[in-house]
């Protein structure tokens, strides 16, 4: 079959797109890279996780604390926000009665909007002292996990939120049909249908999560160092970078972008995963 | 419709374009000024920049880093129009010149709900490298202490490294803090914490009601006028370094920023300006 003009020009149009794209992406890499590389010239790869501490101006590159700092709070934060997004979907889809449910949608998304500085500034000042009165320092992967779960909460909300409400309205007659009552036709049959929707927003919020700066720099404490409980402080890799790119030269600016690399690669490792385990599954 | 919008875009790409080129027109008269070295002084050395070529049309000001060490070195090899260096000059670079723009402080700072009123230089340093770890063994309320430090490339963690003769590696910090704000509200909530941020900033909060309280060093209030009349003991000089008696636009430049009409600008970075 052949193409019309139209449809001839529209594909050179998203190609061209699409090119652009993949060539932003390796062209960041590229960048990456290059500022990264008076470090990693000196420097062998295998110092960046053997070397004692992370303390650059003395060259002690360490970076596998901040590795799991970003691991565990992004961990931390989907499995607390999971199920509290999808429980506040399903109940401003089916429990809740109209007007309410419009007004919670709304709230919702004015919580996505807040910027993450602001959320952090208050955990600072409010959520960091409560937690060190339980154990200080108060600033600790906890708070992290706090202050991110209440970030990315609105994207798994909205996101399955919107999932549910895609699911074919004849399934839904179809439960009634049969009887179903309506925990029956939420957990038989609107969230397998909006699983794969369910499982994009969970991404996206993953994703939101590992980049986040302002926020955990505000509360997680920032010391470099595996955390042995929730109570330790912590500092994520976007942290790292945030905290000393301003005063950072030469040979400490590039270990900087190796951190900034390391993350890069921990996202892709993430998202290749997520890719394989969801991959069968998400076309049937 | 189509059409609109089609001369939208072309005008927003037509304003991008002129702005990427455009502006670059009369490259050949301008003059350029260098100035490198010190990365405390760098961001206030910009401002000022800025607001001399404001001044002074066809003059660009160019601030790079490096440390103290490479703005007294390119100044002594003329790398440099000015080199920046936030210490005094030492005995065997007093071949060159230095003038004093601003002063630089910091003060060690409590929770106001801490009883303790000094510290001693060696418990400072107790505490700060994990030796002392209960308010109790200071004279104070029987709480472990939260030692908060700043991060590595800070002008004000080296300062105080240098000062109390530390290392950053020995230091055993539970908070590292960004710039002086986060480490003010840090001190703020958590009433066990210490910390230490510019003087005046600390001042200037502790005024404003924030909930922190500086301490004396070797007796001596922290205070912006201690380090102004450079009796207080953890302060430093901001120094822009040159070869010989500076002329031409180095010249101009070191007066401007030697004016009170930049006190704003230091003051701004709190750094406390000197008397002239």
């Amino acid at each position: 079959m052949s193409l019309s003009r139209a449809d001839r020009q529209l594909l050179a149009l998203l190609r061209g797109c699409a090119l652009l794209s993949a060539v932003i992406v390796l062209l960041i890499l590229l960048f990456l890279l290059r500022e990264s590389w008076p470090v990693l010239r000196q420097v062998p790869l295998l110092r960046f996780v053997t070397d004692a501490s992370w303390h650059p101006v003395d060259g002690l590159y360490q970076l596998t604390p901040m590795l799991s700092a970003t691991l565990y709070s992004t961990l931390g934060a989907v499995l607390l926000a999971t199920p509290l997004g999808i429980a506040s979907a399903v109940f401003s889809r089916y429990y809740a009665p109209p007007f309410l449910a419009g007004l919670y949608r709304r709230l919702i998304e004015l919580l996505a909007g807040i910027p993450s500085v602001v959320y952090g500034f208050w955990g600072l000042i409010t959520l960091a002292p409560l937690i060190g009165r339980l154990h200080p320092p108060g600033v600790s992967l906890l708070t992290g996990i706090l202050i991110l779960t209440l970030m990315i909460l609105p994207t798994v909300a909205l996101t399955v939120d919107a999932a549910l409400a895609a699911v074919p309205i004849a399934y839904v007659r179809g439960a009634a049909a049969l009887g179903l009552s309506r925990w029956g036709l939420i957990s038989g049959v609107a969230l397998p249908a909006a699983r794969s929707g369910i499982i994009a927003g969970i991404i996206l919020a993953a994703g939101r999560a590992i980049g986040e700066t302002m926020g955990v720099l505000m509360v997680a404490g920032n010391v470099v160092q595996q955390p042995l409980s929730l109570f330790d402080s912590v500092r994520t890799l976007t942290a790292n970078i945030a905290l000393e790119m301003a005063y950072a030269t030469g040979e400490h600016r590039a270990a900087l972008f190796v951190s900034g690399l390391a993350l890069m690669l921990m996202v892709l490792v993430l998202v290749g995963t997520a890719e394989l385990l969801f991959r069968e599954r998400r076309y049937d | 419709m189509k059409k609109w919008a089609m001369i939208a875009v072309s005008t927003l790409i037509a304003w991008a374009v002129w702005g990427f080129f455009g502006t670059k027109s009369d490259e050949s008269e301008i003059e350029k000024l260098v100035l490198t070295g010190s990365s405390t002084i760098a961001p206030l050395a910009a401002e000022i920049g800025k607001r001399f070529e404001s001044l002074h049309r066809n003059v660009r000001v160019d601030v790079q880093t490096g440390g103290s060490s490479r703005g007294v070195s390119d100044a002594r090899a003329g790398l440099a129009d000015i080199g920046m260096a936030s210490r005094a000059l030492k005995d065997d670079e007093k071949d060159l010149l230095q003038f004093t723009v601003a002063l630089d402080g910091i003060s060690v700072i409590l929770n106001k709900a801490n009883p303790v009123e000094a510290l001693s230089k060696q418990q400072i340093i107790d505490i700060y490298t994990g030796k002392i770890t209960s308010w109790k063994q200071v004279g104070g309320n029987d709480a472990p202490i939260t030692v908060v430090n700043k991060a590595e490339g800070r002008s004000t963690l080296e300062l105080f490294l240098h000062h109390f003769g530390l290392k950053n590696t020995e230091v055993k910090p539970h908070v590292i803090i960004g710039d002086n704000q986060q480490g003010i509200k840090t001190v703020v909530g958590n009433p066990d914490a210490i910390g230490y941020v510019s003087v005046g900033t600390a001042e200037y909060e502790a005024s404003q009601g924030a909930a922190i309280k500086l301490l004396p060093l070797e007796g001596i209030a922290a205070s912006v006028e201690n380090v102004r009349n450079r009796s207080f003991p953890l302060s430093r000089p901001l120094n822009l370094v040159t070869r010989s008696e500076p002329v031409g636009l180095a010249k101009d430049f070191i007066e401007f920023a030697g004016s009170p009409q930049v006190n704003d600008l230091i003051e701004a970075q709190y750094f406390v300006p000197v008397p002239r």
